[in-house]
């Protein structure tokens, strides 16, 4: 029974003062390790709640990174009981083994300070795979007309709503044996990009996610697919880049690289 | 990253089925590799050294070859049926639920006829 539906006489007395055992990755790009952390427990807690209460009351020289704890940014990733997760949208009561909690800086980045992790490997990616607006038309030009259910829109509006948080990145067992491979991320930027009838660059992008790195080094594991704290399905977008790249090898791709 | 934060996320971000259908087929298809040179070398035999593939086919009959010719023949199928499934994943423009459907009825007429195959041997 979920703990807002308790009255307070049902509600475990001890509630208020039990506490987590939090063990938190401190150190930085020459190695380090867990420093334990008691937190008291509360109702709808979240784990960067916890890590908030740690800078807060424990120990002010921890380092973390978030914005908007809503879910919304994609800043405060982080390994949680090791795996990747948002920590402003991920509860302790869920994903808490025994009480404990392993928090860590993401998986396949470098790290630059206790759980701050270093982005741009992995935003330098996205523009390797030529994930950035090609710009079709001048300020001169008409309103471009977007059909939503156009077969092409609704491939590209399947994968608008990433966050750039790079937890399909941390999951991704690929990028971690390939420091080369542009990962689920930018791949399916690049994906949303060549199917958006606005974005003049179709050839380009087939171009980049084609070299090697691209998409056709990934091997379909699905990590990225399964840990997307929004349920995008990157593993389908390489998928997606994998036959248009492979349909205009044969000549079998229209104008402007599309499929 | 070193200690837990590496060595500790490898082991919990792989238990999923996606990741053990991709594990599966690396394998079996490690397997093959590693049997098919050796198949091509005992056919070989018959014209190099007759004797030697006699006697090899006599160990081949012993109970315990015979009953590890099992898990050759599940490496094939493990890794054929994993070949097509990769093949329907990335190549057609099949929306996910459909796949899953053709996977299920290749999934159900392939052990029917499985099953008829070994009442008529």
């Amino acid at each position: 029974m979920p703990d807002e539906h308790r009255t307070a006489a049902t509600r475990p007395a001890s509630n208020e003062a039990a506490t987590l055992a939090v063990y938190v990755w401190r150190g930085d790009a020459g190695g380090g390790a867990e420093q334990r952390f008691d937190v008291p427990k509360q109702d709808s807690q979240t784990v960067l709640d916890v890590v908030t209460w740690i800078q807060q009351q424990a120990d002010a020289s921890l380092t973390y990174r978030f914005a908007c704890r809503v879910g919304m940014c994609g800043s405060c990733a982080m390994m949680v009981n090791d795996e990747p997760r948002w920590t402003c949208r991920t509860h302790v009561e869920r994903v808490a083994s025994d009480g404990e909690l392993h928090i860590a800086p993401l998986r396949n980045l470098p790290v630059i300070k206790d759980l701050v992790t270093d982005m741009d490997p992995f935003f330098d990616k996205w523009v390797k795979a030529e994930a950035v607006h090609h710009p079709s038309a001048g300020r001169a030009d008409g309103f471009a007309a977007v059909t939503p259910d156009d077969p092409q829109r609704i491939e590209a509006s399947a994968g608008i709503e990433c966050i750039n948080c790079a937890i399909c990145y941390a999951a991704c067992d690929t990028v971690a044996g390939n420091p080369d491979y542009l990962g689920p991320a930018a791949l399916q930027r690049a994906w949303t990009l060549y199917n958006d009838s606005r974005d003049g660059g179709g050839d380009a992008i087939l171009d980049a996610v084609s070299q090697s790195g691209g998409c056709h080094s990934c091997h379909s594991m699905g990590s990225c697919s399964h840990y997307c704290p929004n349920d995008l399905d990157p593993m389908g977008a390489i998928a997606g880049l994998k036959l248009a790249t492979t349909k205009r090898f044969f000549g079998r791709g229209k104008g402007g690289g599309r499929s | 990253m070193s200690g837990r934060a590496g060595q500790m996320a490898k082991r919990r971000i792989r238990g999923h089925a996606l990741w053990y259908a991709h594990i599966l087929h690396r394998v079996s298809g490690i397997g093959l590799a590693l049997f098919l040179p050796l198949h091509f070398w005992v056919l070989s035999l018959a014209i190099t050294d007759v004797a030697a593939l006699d006697g090899f086919l006599a160990f081949a009959d012993l109970p315990l070859v015979k009953l590890s010719e099992f898990g050759l023949v599940f490496l094939l199928a493990v890794h054929l049926f994993g070949g097509l499934r990769l093949m329907a994943l990335e190549w057609l423009p099949w929306p996910a639920p459909h796949k899953t459907l053709a996977a299920g009825t290749l999934a159900i007429s392939a052990f029917l006829s499985g099953v008829f195959f070994l009442q008529a041997i």
